[in-house]
């Protein structure tokens, strides 16, 4: 084997990585942060709605379901400026697909488990006189998030990882900071196996911040 | 037409009806329930009994007939056509009967202080502080003071459905519904539940039940509904209702089936 592990130019270059994984957890924290805004509006409207609402909410969940995350990004960064008049970064064009794409993850995991609060519960909220708004916001939502915080968590991670995509469209987070070193230093095996661990440490971290979140939310007070 | 009358029933179910699809569930039921009254309802399942409770505070609806509580029809709008209630005059409505349920329904997220206090100031308007002197009130009358801060997860089962009677009894409502509320319980926690109802009964509160405890019926109601497909087919007195020597088929069969099986 003539191979021999160099990691002296990582470490020159780390700052690249580094950024590029502060860049990765920005674009993940807006966009789920956009996600989760639309997929709670979308499923408490979903399983309000008469068919007409359903049919259309459902489209949205299946078109984004069954495309490639990649095809939509180069749909929104390249396809979309040139139909409509509309001028943005490749950061701001990625955050806008990666909203609309965990949205429609998250309207599914918010769905299901407004579907999953016990009926019993709802009656109870009915029966000591909450209106529907009072029962929303008082007892489905909190048994919801309950039912859904493992399921949650995984989307999260999930993600996470998805924000690895923006490299296609030069944004330079994580793994586009890691190819510019692989460009510029050829040590391809040592660059992919740092950004592999930043990539495990930084999923690892936060799902352990979230087991934990599960945990407080389970255990007693 | 409303309430002139000298002595008008606290809660006044006339001639309700309801099918779900072709399956006849309730045939033109008719009762009246005198403020400080303990109603029983007994019946085979499938007669009727927790459709016809769940009615009285509109968790279901009914077809025809009405249902009136302190002269006020419950679900559907004063006046001639039958128009439901909006949803906000349905929820002030509810607040004005409390239920207890069969499988207590507590909010999980919430301590047992919390599940009463819910209510107290969402719906009362009490403050937290007012809601919390309050919760611990009735958490003491069910003799659950020392458990105000525990999660239903943390409560027996007749823990839990002590707390689901607080929650309903500390909202002041006119009437209370129970809807069989020891049949999930372990037979040796059914009797503090009991305990608590009968407290309550002393107290003069307005009930109505849906119970299996044919023994506790006949100690603490004052009148025994017997229900059979979806009609009233005997009403009285516990000892008339309950007497071995009564002429009502249906009722002598349900009776001597249920002493076989219990006793």
């Amino acid at each position: 084997m003539g191979y021999t592990l160099n990691f002296n130019l990582i470490w020159r270059h780390f700052d690249k990585l580094w950024g590029g994984l502060l860049l990765s957890l920005e674009l993940a924290v807006i966009s789920i942060a956009i996600g989760i805004v639309i997929g709670l509006v979308l499923a408490v409207w979903y399983v309000s709605a008469g068919r007409v609402v359903r049919a259309i909410i459902a489209a949205y969940v299946e078109f984004i379901r069954n495309v490639p995350l990649i095809l939509l990004v180069y749909l929104v960064f390249y396809g979309l400026p040139t139909v409509v008049d509309l001028a943005y970064s490749a950061p701001t064009s990625f955050v806008l697909t990666l909203s609309v794409y965990s949205g429609a993850y998250l309207v599914e995991v918010f769905r299901s488990g407004l579907e999953a609060v016990p009926r019993g519960q709802l009656d109870a909220g009915k029966a000591i006189g909450l209106t529907p708004w009072q029962r929303l916001i008082h007892v489905r939502l909190p048994t919801m998030l309950r039912i859904t915080l493992p399921a949650l968590s995984n989307t999260f991670i999930s993600l996470f990882k998805d924000t690895s995509i923006a490299s296609v469209i030069s944004v330079p987070e994580l793994t586009y900071g890691a190819q510019w070193i692989n460009f510029n230093t050829f040590r391809i095996v040592e660059v992919y196996l740092v950004t592999t661990a930043m990539y495990l440490l930084t999923g690892y971290t936060l799902l352990f911040a979230l087991r934990l979140v599960e945990r407080r939310f389970r255990a007693a007070r | 037409m409303a309430s002139s009358n000298d002595n008008p029933a606290l809660l006044d179910i006339a001639e309700v009806s309801k099918s779900f699809g072709s399956v006849s569930v309730l045939r033109s039921v008719s009762l009246q329930v005198a403020k400080g009254e303990v109603v029983t309802i007994i019946g085979p399942s499938g007669s009727g009994k927790t459709t016809l409770l769940r009615c009285v505070n509109f968790l279901e609806s009914y077809d025809s007939g009405s249902i009136r509580i302190d002269g006020k029809e419950v679900g559907f709008r004063d006046g001639g056509a039958r128009q439901r209630r909006s949803e906000r005059d349905l929820a002030a409505m509810r607040a004005e009967t409390g239920m207890v349920f069969q499988s207590f329904n507590l909010f999980p997220h919430l301590t047992a202080a919390g599940n009463i206090m819910l209510g107290l100031t969402k719906v009362r308007g009490k403050s937290k502080t007012e809601a919390r002197s309050i919760s611990e009130h009735w958490l003491s009358r069910v003799g659950l003071a020392h458990k105000a801060d525990s999660l239903p997860a943390e409560l027996s089962g007749g823990q839990q459905q002590r707390v689901g009677i607080a929650r309903a009894v500390a909202m002041e409502p006119k009437i209370l519904l129970l809807d069989e509320i020891t049949s999930a319980l372990d037979p040796e926690l059914v009797g503090e539940v009991l305990a608590v109802v009968r407290s309550l009964a002393e107290d003069g509160m307005t009930m109505v039940m849906v119970t299996h405890e044919m023994a506790f019926a006949r100690d603490a109601s004052s009148r025994i509904v017997f229900m059979a497909d979806g009609g009233v087919s005997a009403v009285g007195p516990p000892k008339e209702v309950l007497a071995a020597e009564t002429t009502n088929e249906r009722l002598r069969a349900f009776l001597a089936r249920f002493r076989a099986s219990h006793f």
